[in-house]
């Protein structure tokens, strides 16, 4: 149901939200830098990955299973968020598993976003029947959750990272598609479009050079946001046993290896969990600002 | 009316669609008599069940076979429960609609006086702590929240049971879980409604009547600040659906979720289509719930 969200924002527009103070635009471009702040950190972790880890992440000591962060007590310096239970360093893990998160993240979002986009040009701008075609192939991803529709081809397919990064942006395409159809509808009765129309520029030029960059800024906006969305997705599946295999390190795997140790060792299973939360707390930030600073009048939700 | 049956009537080629997705996507996954019979099968057992299956028709029979079967609600036989799977499948559906409801309970009571809260002392140390809370309530994975519950209320206290289902104790975690991430982005919603409500002609009106500010907040503002927030929680069905099938893996929660993870575990491709299809139906069954609802409930939103 495309159409419900735009009538939301249609209703907000005539009114006067607008008016904010000057300590909400504080409070706001805070929280931006705040988001920047900490994605920059996460960017940076991964690429350094190997000079700042002080451990093999895949490196098992049978000697040193479950040890404790190192402030508790008997705890060590030499692994400073303690061990799971093959005694591999969980810090260093945490520190590879961002690789894995981003590298997910980015590029299921840029496999969606390519298919996505196609797909809203091409139904936006040429309507009729196939707008109604693209439109309810929409409505039927839609009508399946993500999480469900991309274990189910995981569960056929077998897990590996290829696979993952191909699934996930192949079940997420619909709400670049949505976005990028309703802003192309609008464009298309636009002066420009119209005189490029009637000059006779080809159908091929107009889609992708009078349209395409004209829904840029709203992209970038669902990009961001989504790459939150995913980077969660991919815990999720990880997490279910069906995303990142070994040796591959995946925060939702770490995760998944400490649920069982719970009861007894408490850290294995929460300082992934953290990581993936502060990443993802970051990256929301980062999009709710460059919302408010390309269009405050939008009303993009990002559904997790 | 006659729009919920123009409605009514696009849902049906989406459904066609979705059961072309379930059917391509088990086509694809391969032989299933392999699975079915022990490996030493003599080959005339395995062509014969193959025969009795229809698997040795081209695709587009088999994809018809399929449709047929579909509509008297046949997918074939489970192999692991050894009966039609339709009928396995919905027996699990009242526990995951009982997850899902208790979710919302939780999100209605934790984001309705937040929301106003926010909306009514905007910029106050309050709205600060309130919208903060929401991002974070987004940011966090819902199965990492889960575990982190488990390891609060189980592990410490002792106060809640870990899994399973059957007294309220038993739904409290799991409905907390999955009811948080929904409660940020109500909180979020019903936060920026009021605050456009509020500053509309018929607020100043009935404060200039001398209406106690009380009546003009649940009153006037927070009953029309509801009514995007019905709509747009019945178009979350997908992600709550999506939530629910992971929550229910952290707590052993008996319903679809559990049942579907184990099914693509055990390859039981009868049991995921019913599942994917009976989720696919009620997600469509809500979202035109949410579109009638949308209509019904603000006039202003013409019928065409």
């Amino acid at each position: 149901m495309p159409s419900l969200v735009n009538e939301t924002s249609n209703v907000k527009s005539f009114t006067t939200r607008k008016r904010k103070t000057l300590f909400s635009q504080i409070f706001k471009s805070r929280t931006g830098v705040l988001g920047l702040f900490i994605l920059t950190l996460v960017v940076l972790i991964a690429l350094l990955a190997p000079f700042i880890s002080p451990h093999d992440p895949a490196k098992v000591d049978i000697t040193a299973t479950l040890l404790p962060p190192s402030w508790v007590e008997g705890g060590s310096a030499e692994h400073l968020l303690g061990t799971d239970n093959m005694g591999r360093d969980l810090l260093s893990r945490i520190i590879y598993g961002s690789q894995i998160s981003l590298l997910v993240g980015i590029s299921s979002v840029v496999v969606a976003g390519l298919i996505g986009v196609l797909i809203g040009l091409v139904s936006g701008y040429y309507g009729g029947w196939i707008d109604n075609v693209l439109m309810r192939i929409v409505d039927a991803f839609l009508s399946i959750p993500n999480i469900l529709f991309t274990l189910v081809i995981l569960g056929i397919f077998g897990p590996s990272l290829i696979t993952l990064i191909l699934v996930i942006g192949a079940t997420n395409w619909v709400n670049y598609a949505r976005i990028v159809r309703s802003e192309v509808l609008s464009l298309k009765e636009r002066e420009f479009v119209k005189a490029a129309k009637t000059m006779g520029v080809r159908d091929f030029f107009i889609l992708f050079r009078h349209l395409l960059p004209n829904v840029v800024s709203s992209l970038s906006v669902v990009s961001t946001l989504s790459v939150a969305t995913t980077i969660i997705l991919e815990a999720s599946l990880s997490f279910l046993g069906l995303g990142i295999k070994p040796p591959d390190v995946s925060w939702g795997g770490i995760l998944s290896d400490g649920r069982d140790y719970l009861a007894t060792h408490w850290w294995v299973a929460t300082f992934p969990g953290l990581a993936i939360t502060i990443t993802v707390l970051g990256i929301i930030l980062v999009g709710d600002w460059l919302r408010d600073i390309f269009d405050p009048r939008s009303n993009i939700q990002n559904d997790i | 009316m006659k729009y919920f049956i123009k409605r009514l009537i696009q849902a049906v080629p989406v459904l066609f669609i979705i059961s072309f997705i379930i059917f391509s996507l088990v086509y694809m996954a391969g032989d299933p008599v392999l699975l079915m019979l022990p490996e030493d099968a003599p080959q005339e057992d395995k062509q014969a069940l193959r025969e009795a299956l229809n698997l040795d028709e081209p695709f587009h029979v088999q994809y018809m076979t399929f449709v047929g079967n579909l509509m008297q609600g046949q997918f074939g036989k489970s192999f692991t429960y050894g009966q039609e799977a339709l009928p396995i499948v919905l027996e699990r559906l009242p526990a995951t609609i009982e997850l899902a409801f208790a979710a919302i309970f939780v999100a209605t009571i934790i984001s309705i006086p937040f929301g106003i809260w926010s909306a009514t002392k905007k910029d106050s140390l309050g709205d600060v702590f309130i919208s903060g809370g929401a991002v974070l309530g987004k940011a966090m994975p819902n199965f990492w929240l889960g575990i982190m519950l488990i390891l609060l209320f189980s592990v410490y206290l002792g106060a809640l049971p870990v899994s399973g289902r059957g007294t309220i104790f038993h739904l409290i975690l799991p409905a907390i879980t999955l009811g948080t991430g929904i409660a940020a982005q109500i909180t979020r919603l019903i936060r920026s409604n009021m605050l456009d409500i509020l500053h509309q002609e018929y607020i100043r009106t009935a404060r200039s009547k001398g209406l106690k500010e009380f009546l003009v907040i649940y009153k006037h503002a927070l009953r029309n600040s509801l009514i995007p927030v019905v709509t747009i929680m019945a178009l979350q069905t997908s992600s709550l659906i999506g939530g629910a099938i992971i929550t229910e893996t952290v707590f052993s929660w008996p319903g679809l979720g559990q049942l579907l993870i184990q099914a693509i575990n055990t390859r039981d491709m009868a049991i995921v289509q019913a599942s994917v299809f009976v989720v696919a139906l009620l997600v469509i069954m809500m979202n035109l719930l949410a579109d009638v609802m949308y209509r019904f409930l603000d006039p202003r939103i013409n019928l065409k």
